[in-house]
């Protein structure tokens, strides 16, 4: 898939030419995204709206305020789930995981609940 | 533990301004921002200022931002001022005034400072209508982030709620960027927004539908339309529901001061319609009543940059001066030259709406 980018901007230089692409991984389909931007702007870049999933009642949830405010693009990352993807770098390699309910501490993992 | 002399929560253009008084007058300054970037809303403005020279009417926001970073990378080169980005600032603990913060999502730690600055800004905020969870919907900061700071296109046709100034420019931005805007949705008979603001989108031949809400967010997981009906005066629905053709939805329905630490501060709070949300009681010198507490920018008050800049000058020189670090006559020069601006920016029809909120949380001084 493309990446959605602004490509002439009557204003703006964005320098995405100079920035670093890097692979990452989204609920294990290999995607590619700039380093250092958020992981929910590269996602939406990548046409993925849906972030996570409501613990009770199942909705889908995504970005949404973009200042690590309110909780909307929560998502697992590298295994740790409740990142503001919205406040948290791109890196090479990420395992980037849709969130459903409200996610498991390492250190709950095989705690009941 | 971590100290400083004066910690400033918030980097936006409030924020920095503070930083920057209470470096030039020798302080030593921490500065925590929860965005991966400094300049807070300030870098996703393409439009030119209004107003002054001295606040630099006719240059760019995210110009202003430039220059405002220039200067703290001097201190930051001085050895005077810290800045920390991606940190947040998640509490203040009144028994002992030490500050905690989360550094990315896992790494924590603690900052005692002497004086604190609050310049937190503002929050994004939400109407009820049916599926306004829905991804898709965006606040009109998010849509800015994405285009403005990433450039990165954050939907093929979006339908903007709310013709205020930011719902204005906002609109105007996305079309600078290529994308279509499939309406203007405002619940008032009339544009809250500057008419020069206005004037462009219309010569655009974008609808406005004045009187109208959003009723509904169609779509399965994503936005694939929306509902709009007219309201009357009272905002009761009349007429037929229209469905609108898009595939995202920008509420620009307005934004409301970000304060949870000051409440955990155990600052005096009070609800001001006109400043948009509840904010800290304060003196001319933007202290509140917590005597090592201060407030700026859209925190103390939703308003706009130029002015948040001005208070957070006022800030940082009243912060300082409390550590006894500032000359009696340096003082009075700069807060008057402040209070002047701060004069001019409010003065007139435009500054109404400001000047009564505040005279509902200033006080003339702390007894
Ligand atoms: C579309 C639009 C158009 C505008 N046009 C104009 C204009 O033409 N002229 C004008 O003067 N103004 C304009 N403004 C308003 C202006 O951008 C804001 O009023 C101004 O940015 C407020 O500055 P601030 O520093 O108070 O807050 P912000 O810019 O919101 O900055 C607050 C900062 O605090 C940080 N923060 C918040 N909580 C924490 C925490 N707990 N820990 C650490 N950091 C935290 C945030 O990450 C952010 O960087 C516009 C705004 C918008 C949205």
């Amino acid at each position: 898939m493309s990446i959605k980018l602004i490509k002439d901007h009557p204003i703006l230089d964005f320098g995405h030419e100079e920035k670093k692409m890097v692979t990452f991984t989204f609920d294990n389909k290999e995607m590619k995204g700039f380093e250092d931007d958020p992981i929910a702007a590269a996602l939406h870049a990548n046409g993925i709206q849906v972030y996570r999933i409501t613990p009770k009642t199942e909705r889908p949830r995504g970005f949404f305020c973009a200042i690590g405010k309110c909780s909307s693009c929560f998502m697992i990352v590298d295994g740790v789930p409740n990142v503001r993807t919205c406040v948290t770098p791109l890196k090479a390699g990420m395992k980037v995981e849709t969130q459903k309910g409200r996610g498991v501490l390492k250190s709950e993992e095989g705690e009941e609940r | 533990m971590q100290t400083t002399e004066i910690l400033v929560i918030g980097g936006g253009p409030a924020g920095l301004s503070a930083a920057l008084e209470a470096a030039s007058l020798g302080a030593d300054v921490t500065v925590l921002d929860s965005d991966l970037k400094l300049g807070g809303q300030l870098i996703k403005q393409t439009h030119k200022f209004f107003g002054s020279k001295a606040e630099y009417a006719g240059t760019r926001g995210f110009e202003i931002a430039n220059f405002l970073f220039d200067e703290i990378e001097k201190y930051k080169t001085l050895g005077k001022l810290k800045v920390f980005t991606n940190t947040t600032a998640t509490g203040y603990y009144k028994e002992d005034g030490v500050v905690s913060y989360m550094v990315g999502e896992e790494k924590y730690g603690r900052i005692k400072p002497q004086k604190l600055v609050f310049a937190t800004g503002a929050q994004e905020r939400l109407i009820p209508f049916v599926n306004n969870d829905m991804p898709g919907v965006y606040g009109a900061g998010a849509i800015q982030t994405l285009m403005n700071v990433y450039g990165i296109v954050p939907g093929e046709k979006v339908l903007m709620i709310g013709a205020g100034n930011i719902g204005l420019i906002v609109s105007y931005q996305l079309m600078q960027a290529g994308i279509k805007i499939a309406g203007i949705v405002e619940a008032m008979p009339k544009i809250g927004g500057y008419w020069v603001h206005a004037a462009k989108i219309r010569r655009l031949g974008v609808p406005i539908y004045l009187q109208h809400t959003i009723k509904e967010a169609l779509g399965n997981n994503v936005v694939e339309g929306a509902v709009i009906q007219e309201v009357n005066n009272c905002f009761q629905p009349v007429g037929d529901p229209m469905e609108v053709e898009c595939d995202t939805i920008c509420l620009a329905v307005g934004l409301t001061p970000t304060c949870e630490l000051l409440w955990s501060a155990g600052c005096e709070m009070k609800f001001v319609p006109q400043l948009c949300g509840y904010v800290a009681r304060r003196d001319p010198m933007m202290r509140t009543s917590h005597p090592d507490i201060w407030v700026a920018g859209d925190a103390a008050g939703i308003e706009e940059a130029s002015a948040a800049m001005v208070e957070g000058r006022i800030a940082g020189l009243s912060a300082v001066a409390s550590l006894n670090h500032v000359s009696q006559e340096t003082f009075y020069d700069r807060s008057a030259e402040y209070h002047q601006r701060l004069e001019n920016l409010r003065a007139g029809e435009v500054g109404e709406k400001i000047r009564s909120g505040l005279s509902c949380v200033c006080c003339k001084q702390w007894g």
